[in-house]
């Protein structure tokens, strides 16, 4: 469990608290989205997890490990962070070596590394970029790519700081079956974005920064069709919620945000009228 | 954590901060002869009083700009350099004032950067070198237009912050991935760069390209008798800070060539 107590932090550099006594806790196996607008302080809560910035005050426990007290390289094992801009981590002449880098790095025996990075090329589409080099290929698939070498040791908690920026609507779908199946395979996935509609289809536990606090926390349908919550945040509702915002009038639910739910309500509203008729 | 913050907030020390104080609002140029004026006398004058009475020139301006904190950060990063110049003079024999001095001369001389970049905007230096007809010409030479060459520089000493936070940036990813910086022999902690200078060469060429594109699709370079929405104008402070720099630089220049005896020993 990664638990977040009261932690306020400033950067040196000045310009007030990044955050302000931020509490929040992540379970083992749990799917979050941490949403918010830009220098809400999400990205600084995310260094926070392993340890890449420590607390001005408060503190950070990684299964009761105190983050001051650790070194990144140890967190690292359990917390995978996987940077927005894929173009800050991608150094290695191939793909494969790129995968392996962080392999080595936390000392894996040269077995396991192989089989590590064909298992997890593999799992994300790029068995035959193996032997390319990682600049030649597409933005998308540098995403991949950078994901690829934070997954390749598979940590107990996975953070992906803004996963959807710079995706289409076909690879946002696929990553989004991506990490619900890492999920239920037992790994804490931590999104941290401001993407609503991701959000809304994926159904993670939302918690909201403002300013650098916690101005809400729960469930993804409710959280996100608060018209009060979203606005505090600077985010906008999901369609759907806004959808049945309008629906309301007509006895529908207001705490709807994903397709599949919606299809079902109005699936049985249509089934009722036609009975009647 | 630690290591990585210390090493960029050195460049917090050579930064420009949008302030308002009446050393932000000295012409630069004024500035310019200023600096010039510390460094020809540093340069002339290995005497210790001499040099500390320089650096102690320097307070009032560091005082008055608020920026003494960012110039310790300055010193702080300089500091190792400092030490090294100490002892290698002391070791060669100069003897302990000498050594003294000289790396009294080198903290003035980084001081007198710190203050000048800390102080001037980028815009402002760009403006005051586009006034100077050497620049210009040699701009016209080298790049076919005459404020190119200004505007390169400018843009250089403007990116060294964006720089910096890429350079964190790349630092935070690779550490996330378990690098190690601090790990193993000299050897190795040279190889441990190597995952750090690459991204951040490629992001920086990558910046560079785009921003050519996007001055090209302003019209950039533009006409050759393009004016410029500010003008530089010169106060009475300026004035000023060029009466006394300039006295201070002929008088130390007379000192030097005149009376070599008044070239005091220590």
């Amino acid at each position: 469990m990664i638990l977040v107590e009261d932690v306020s932090f400033e950067y040196p550099s000045g310009r007030g608290e990044a955050l302000s006594g931020v509490s929040v806790k992540f379970e083992p196996g749990e799917f979050v989205a941490v949403m918010g607008e830009n220098g809400a302080g999400k990205t600084t809560l995310a260094k926070h997890l392993n340890g890449l910035l420590r607390p001005s005050s408060g503190r950070v426990l990684v299964d009761e490990e105190d983050t001051r007290r650790t070194s990144v390289a140890r967190l690292a094992r359990k917390v995978g962070l996987v940077f927005q801009n894929p173009d800050h981590l991608l150094f290695s002449e191939t793909v494969r070596a790129e995968v392996a880098f962080a392999l080595h790095n936390l000392g894996y025996a040269g077995k396991t590394i192989e089989n590590q990075v064909e298992k997890t090329l593999g799992s994300l589409d790029l068995t035959r970029y193996a032997d390319v080099s990682p600049f030649l290929l597409s933005g998308g698939e540098r995403k991949r790519v950078a994901l690829a070498a934070v997954l390749a040791w598979e940590p107990e908690y996975l953070i992906l700081d803004e996963p959807t920026i710079g995706q289409d609507y076909l690879q946002k779908e696929r990553l989004r079956n991506f990490i619900v199946q890492l999920n239920s395979q037992g790994k804490a996935v931590i999104i941290i974005t401001h993407d609503v509609e991701f959000v809304a289809e994926a159904k993670p536990r939302v918690v909201l920064l403002s300013k650098g606090r916690v101005v809400g926390e729960g469930p993804a349908d409710r959280v996100l069709s608060d018209a009060d919550k979203v606005a505090s945040a600077s985010l906008v509702k999901p369609q759907i919620a806004k959808l049945f915002d309008q629906l309301s009038r007509f006895g529908f639910p207001r705490d709807v945000v994903d397709v599949h739910r919606a299809k079902q309500l109005l699936e049985d509203r249509l089934r009722e009228v036609s009975v009647h008729v | 954590m630690s290591r990585s913050f210390v090493t960029l907030r050195s460049l917090e020390g050579f930064k420009f901060y949008g302030r308002k104080t009446i050393v932000h609002n000295l012409d630069p140029r004024a500035k310019a002869l200023f600096i010039t004026t510390v460094f020809v006398v540093s340069l002339l004058f290995t005497n210790l009083y001499v040099l500390l009475g320089l650096l102690t020139v320097h307070v009032p301006f560091l005082l008055a700009a608020g920026v003494l904190r960012r110039w310790v950060y300055s010193i702080r990063a300089g500091a190792l350099l400092a030490g090294i110049i100490f002892f290698a003079n002391l070791l060669t024999g100069s003897g302990v004032l000498p050594a003294l001095a000289l790396t009294v001369r080198f903290l003035v001389l980084l001081t007198t950067f710190s203050l000048f970049f800390m102080t001037t905007s980028p815009d402002d230096l760009g403006l005051a070198l586009d006034r100077v007809g050497l620049v210009r010409w040699l701009s016209r030479r080298w790049l076919g237009f005459p404020n190119a060459l200004s505007f390169t520089f400018t843009t250089a000493v403007r990116l060294v912050p964006t720089l910096a936070v890429d350079a964190q940036t790349v630092i935070d990813a690779q550490r996330s991935r378990g690098l190690e910086l601090d790990k193993g022999n000299v050897l190795r902690r040279i190889r441990n760069y190597v995952p750090i200078l690459i991204p951040l060469l490629l992001v920086a060429i990558r910046r560079s390209l785009e921003l050519a594109e996007a001055l090209e699709a302003r019209g950039f370079p533009g006409r050759e008798d393009r004016t410029s929405l500010y003008e530089l104008r010169f106060k009475a402070s300026d004035y000023l800070l060029v009466l006394g720099s300039s006295t201070v630089l002929a008088v130390s220049m007379w000192i030097f060539v005149i009376h070599p005896v008044l070239r005091l020993p220590f």
